[in-house]
């Protein structure tokens, strides 16, 4: 075989294993061949690299598949055993918005012969919406999931640098002149204003030990959110952060559980939060807090690291993004009060301490995203956040 | 290389000669990376570069510009980035003035008015109109820097600009580029840039260098550095870079720091001098406040030991 259709052949090679080759710069790498030297192994890695990679997440994956295939440069037969590149099934990266869901929802018994409803109708009826995340049966469960993918998560929104036609604001220079040409007066006065955007949304999720009844609801609660219109990040942590943004875009309805369950190896361990924020500040800040996002910290605060790291690193969370809220399952009993050190740290720099223990409470932060104020309120100090108590 | 005739660049014609072209030129770059520039000019391919803040993308553009003798373009992106930004816009008060003057003239003529208000004059020509400008006789390199920064939108329209190198302003026409410009864009990869953008170019990911290709650039860049200032500077670089920090030294702020070294006088490293000039290389203050003092002296200890080695 020739280079050239050796070539072609480890670009199908590196299709097959995942990667987006693109048709146009594999005949590039082709036509390269004839400007570099070949004989020289470093400068072809390089090429072929430069022209068939373009995520740096794939560059370990190209350089492995390059050793394997032009080994000793006798390339292997086709009919290569792909999984040893590495091989996984092309996924869609986006979730196609309602039909496929909503097909798997209707097929799940017992729930689905109550009569669909429509996007956002809250029921009463099924499972009580007062009653504690912690004390459902299974099939309040369920019943509770199917009502949480549908809640109408409408977020609050944010003022974009881009203008769009208005009725009011600013004077619209170029549609002035455009207009008014002919007369050579201003008869008319157009108007722009900045467009917005929903405001993007980062969950961060604590599936440690004490929040092990809660978070069978958690994962439908993300799941729903994810849905929705905005961008949603989300991460879980005991002890280690993870990164599950993937999942949920992957894996619809109830598969997404399980497989959460699995990769995230410290379900059920015991809690770090300050650690977990640490990492996330690290390794993920600087990718995730664009535009102005709101921050959703899910935890009931039982803190076994140094409350002194809580501290700093949620100031920084804090300081990175619009609206901080931490919604603690525990506050919906009367008779808590937020006494662990970790707890302590944390009150001063969060905007809001909300309930998140059944339904209501979840209904009501729905409500409450709904009506956070666009701008950014500058960063206020206080020893002690709002905390509302909902029935 | 080979005179070439007007309106042509002068492209190197090696991998060896384009690497030599830039090391004259004070820039020491990755064999990988230089591949990736020459195919990108051999190609008429844009260049994707990714890689951390400060690990030299910029800089690359700005060679490459000087190596091939021809203009940089730069137009730096943001947030909503848009049109009148990054291609054109009407000089509105000129506009209006000349209608004015038009007026008072009595020579305003309603049909003519038109063609007399949307012309060259009244137009201001930013960085992507510049690039494809046919009054130009060689083709500019156009920086695209920081495409991260700019949202979803801009990209969707550098995506139409760079497959047919032409731009439509409704009142003139269609402009179509005399000379393609070269094309390189940057990514510090504080988000994913959509994959239709990327694989229309060619990729190269800039990591930082390792402690021998540090040491070079810092002799190329500053050659008032000492070998022995170099070796140590570069390898307590190195052991920053392994620590756990938000945001961590690129080769932009070695440089800054080894000419601030020379600048007072040093010929080696001590732990008070670090804990004085560590603002030159950490820009975050809790990272500051967390090596200052004892980490310091540990990561000199061992950045010594090994600089003494090499």
């Amino acid at each position: 075989m020739s280079l050239a259709a050796n070539v072609l052949l480890f670009g199908r090679v590196l299709r097959a294993s995942g990667m987006d080759v693109h048709h146009g710069r594999l005949l590039d790498a082709v036509r390269a061949l004839e400007w570099i030297d070949v004989g020289n192994r470093l400068d072809f890695a390089a090429t072929l690299r430069a022209l068939l990679v373009h995520d740096r997440d794939d560059i370990a994956r190209f350089d492995r598949a390059f050793v394997l295939f032009f080994r000793a440069h006798r390339p292997p037969r086709p009919g290569l055993p792909l999984f040893s590149l590495g091989e996984r099934p092309r996924v869609v990266a986006q979730p196609t918005a309602g039909a496929s869901v909503r097909a798997e929802i209707d097929d799940l018994g017992p729930a689905s012969t109550a009569p669909a409803r429509a996007v956002g109708a809250w029921s009463a009826a099924s499972v009580s919406r007062t009653k504690d995340f912690g004390e459902l049966t299974d099939e309040e469960l369920e019943r509770a999931r199917l009502l949480l993918e549908r809640v109408p998560w409408m977020l609050s929104r944010r003022r974009t640098r881009r203008w769009r036609r208005a009725s009011s604001g600013a004077a619209d220079l170029r549609r002035l002149l455009r207009r008014n040409l002919m007369s050579g007066d201003v008869v008319d006065l157009p108007r722009r204003a900045r467009r917005e955007a929903a405001r993007p949304i980062v969950l961060i999720g604590d599936v440690s030990g004490s929040m092990e009844r809660y978070s069978r609801v958690f994962v439908h609660f993300v799941h729903g959110l994810a849905n929705s219109a905005t961008r949603v990040e989300c991460f879980v942590f005991a002890t280690r952060l993870t990164r599950i943004t993937p999942h949920l875009m992957r894996h619809q309805g109830v598969d997404a559980f399980k497989r959460l369950a699995r990769d995230v190896q410290d379900w059920g361990g015991g809690t770090r939060i300050g650690e977990a924020l640490r990492t996330f500040n690290m390794r993920w800040a600087r990718r995730v807090m664009r535009n102005g996002p709101v921050v959703l910290l899910v935890s009931d605060g039982w803190d076994r690291g140094d409350p002194s790291i809580l501290d700093r690193e949620l100031a920084r969370v804090r300081r990175s993004c619009h609206r901080l809220i931490w919604l603690n399952p525990l506050l919906g009993s009367a008779r808590y009060e937020p006494l662990t050190r970790g707890m302590q740290a944390a009150l001063r720099h969060v905007d809001d301490f909300l309930p998140a223990h059944n339904l209501n409470s979840l209904e009501q932060l729905a409500d409450h995203l709904r009506a956070l104020p666009a701008r950014t309120r500058p960063v206020r100090w206080r020893t002690r956040p709002r905390s509302t108590t909902w029935t | 290389m080979s005179p070439t005739p007007a309106g042509k660049l002068a492209i190197p014609a090696s991998i060896d000669d384009l690497q030599q072209a830039m090391a004259d030129r004070q820039y020491v770059a990755a064999r990988a990376l230089t591949v990736s520039t020459y195919l990108a000019l051999r190609l008429q391919r844009p260049l994707f570069l990714e890689g951390e803040p400060g690990v030299g993308k910029t800089e690359l553009a700005k060679v490459l510009a000087a190596v091939l003798d021809t203009e940089l373009i730069r137009l730096q992106c943001y947030e909503g980035l848009d049109i009148s930004h990054a291609v054109y816009e009407w000089n509105y008060p000129r506009q209006i003035l000349e209608i004015r003057l038009l007026e008072s003239a009595h020579a305003l003529d309603p049909h003519a008015a038109e063609r007399e208000l949307f012309k060259d004059a009244f137009l201001i020509k930013r960085p992507l109109l510049r690039a494809i400008e046919q009054t130009r006789n060689r083709a500019p390199v156009l920086l695209i820097d920081e495409i991260d920064r700019a949202d979803e939108e801009f990209e969707g329209y550098l995506l139409e600009l760079l497959s047919d190198f032409q731009i439509t302003i409704p009142e003139l026409g269609t402009i179509p580029a005399a000379q393609p410009p070269i094309v390189i864009i940057t990514s510090n990869r504080t988000r994913e840039v959509h994959d239709a953008l990327k694989r229309r170019c060619v990729y190269a990911w800039i990591d930082y260098p390792d402690a021998a290709t540090e040491r070079r650039i810092v002799s190329a860049k500053l050659p008032g550095v000492s070998a022995r200032l170099a070796a140590q500077v570069t390898e307590f670089v190195q052991e920053l870079r392994s620590a756990e920090l938000y945001k961590t030294a690129g080769v932009s702020e070695t440089l800054d720091w080894a000419a601030a070294l020379v600048a007072l006088d040093r010929d080696q490293l001590d732990a008070d001098t670090i804990d004085e000039t560590l603002g030159l290389l950490l820009k975050n203050q809790e990272d500051i406040a967390a090596v200052r003092g004892e980490r310091v002296r540990a990561m000199l200890d061992r950045a010594l030991t090994r600089s003494a080695d090499s």
